[in-house]
């Protein structure tokens, strides 16, 4: 971790408040448009170590899609995706990790499914039984450990696919909508996951539509519209006085659909 | 010609006194059918999941081809087996005409298809599923197939079973290369053919019978574990 952070007892990290923290990764001009169809156009974003950017849009904005060009599951059709300097590789997607929206169970035991993500990244051992002892517990699924995954509940196994995130130890962990059907108890353990991960210094990168859990996650927040980064900016702000008409409207409840004839708005950085 | 009861009687009569022949054609049925299925799954388990999971130029003739394999007609299986067999053909030196390792190798021949494009159905589908968790989790090609292959576990007893049904009852290819021969070659679906053609409809029934009840046993175990199966969600 470089000199800009300074270690706190708990072992994460503060970032003061006069310098940016250091830059984990960038997309830079990142478009995807498969058949010439702009899904994602020519977005420029800088992610930063050790903060949480919430990235928000409407539906079809290309949220999902961006997150996918930067964890490396997508190759961008023009662009570039780095990651610590460097373009991103097999190498780079191993310090990543990603929950999906509709959490991906193996068809094993709740212990399997943590030790089969552990050993694809070679670790075994006692090492490994202590990792997986550790993700049981923090995800509280100590008494759940030799159940079938895909028995338990949404909530469970949205807590599961994410505590087999964050047993690989990321740098970086995208989430995508990782509460998005779920209720209250299980969205709050969801957060209580990832303020926790936050705290030990892991990035966050998340997709929400709700605003509440955009306050009280984000650090940042990008906001998409029709494939492009029309606004990015600290979350209160962004929040409280947007400054681009479609995240105005989108925060207002309003739809809100391209006028051709306006000139587009830039990106504030 | 006797009415069916009294021979279905008479057949019975012979399953349950045990007949000696009755048990060692029951017994060569299902060494030269099991170790066929279990030769067949071991070359079409990850052959199918290899196809299912991996993108690759000449996927999709592969897949057709396995598809239109599995409708192989087994006496043509029989002939070519026969001629690569027969003294004269190029595996001749090895004198395995007439033997179960004949039949044996004639089945592999026609189950394989069949359980290697099952497989990759199964595998596919799953694939599908389990893709970007994959791809995000860095596994790489051979813990893929091992994944996919275990968690399709369930499924892929079915594809088994498959193969297992059409060998028990594949009469074409083994009375070719095996010959039907008295107390070496003789397996149920071949004595049959032969008792029913001398009229000797006894033994035909009773093997008829037992190839039934095989049948249905072995759907049935089957079933059982994949209800288990999918209580536990894993299927």
């Amino acid at each position: 971790m470089p000199d800009a952070c300074l270690k706190t007892i708990d072992g994460g990290y503060v970032t003061p408040a006069s310098a940016p923290a250091p830059l984990l990764m960038q997309a830079r001009g990142v478009s995807f448009r498969p058949q010439g169809k702009p899904l994602v156009d020519d977005i420029d974003l800088d992610i930063r170590e050790g903060r949480r950017l919430i990235v928000m849009g409407s539906n079809g904005a290309g949220k999902s899609l961006l997150m996918r060009l930067l964890h490396g599951l997508i190759a961008p059709t023009s662009g570039e995706v780095v990651w610590r300097g460097k373009p991103l590789d097999r190498t780079a997607m191993r310090e990543q990790a990603m929950v999906f929206q509709r959490p991906v169970m193996l068809r094993r035991s709740v212990i399997a499914n943590l030790q089969f993500a552990l050993a694809v990244r070679g670790i075994g051992g006692a090492e490994r039984r202590r990792r997986v002892e550790e993700a049981l517990e923090q995800a509280r699924l100590g008494d759940l450990a030799k159940r079938p995954a895909r028995v338990l509940s949404g909530g469970e196994q949205q807590r599961l696919a994410l505590a087999r995130a964050l047993a690989c130890t990321p740098r970086l962990l995208f989430l995508d909508e990782p509460t998005a059907s779920l209720d209250p108890a299980s969205t709050l353990a969801i957060e209580n996951l990832i303020a926790t991960a936050h705290a030990r210094g892991i990035t966050i990168v998340m997709i929400t539509h709700d605003k509440g859990q955009a306050r009280r996650l984000g650090d940042d927040i990008a906001f998409l519209h029709a494939g492009r980064l029309v606004e990015t900016g600290p979350a209160a702000r962004v929040l409280e006085t947007p400054s681009s008409g479609a995240a105005r409207a989108w925060l207002e409840g309003r739809l809100y659909l391209d006028d051709l004839s306006s000139p587009h708005t830039s990106p504030t950085p | 010609m006797q009415d069916f009861a009294t021979t279905l009687w008479n057949a019975v009569g012979l399953i349950l006194l045990g007949d000696a022949d009755l048990i060692e054609i029951i017994a060569l049925s299902l060494r030269v059918t099991l170790s066929a299925v279990v030769i067949a799954c071991l070359i079409g388990l990850p052959l199918g999941a290899l196809v299912g999971a991996f993108r690759f130029p000449g996927r999709g003739v592969v897949t057709v081809l396995l598809n239109a394999l599995m409708g192989l007609p087994p006496v043509v299986v029989g002939l070519v087996v026969y001629l690569m067999l027969s003294a004269a053909g190029p595996l001749g030196p090895l004198r395995l005409l007439y033997t179960p390792t004949a039949m044996i190798i004639a089945q592999t021949i026609l189950v394989t298809p069949i359980v290697a494009a099952l497989t990759r159905q199964v595998i596919e589908d799953l694939h599908s599923e389990y893709a970007e968790q994959f791809a995000s989790l860095g596994v790489g090609p051979l813990d893929r197939v091992a994944a996919l292959l275990w968690d399709a576990r369930y499924s892929l007893l079915t594809v088994a079973l498959a193969g297992f049904g059409r060998a028990v009852a594949e009469v074409g290819a083994v009375i070719i290369v095996g010959g039907n021969i008295n107390h070496v070659t003789r397996v149920m679906t071949t004595t049959i053919a032969l008792e029913t053609s001398k009229g000797n409809l006894e033994l035909a029934l009773a093997l008829g019978v037992v190839l039934l009840a095989i049948a249905v046993i072995v759907n049935a175990a089957v079933m059982a574990l994949r209800a288990s199966a999918v209580r536990s969600a894993y299927a």
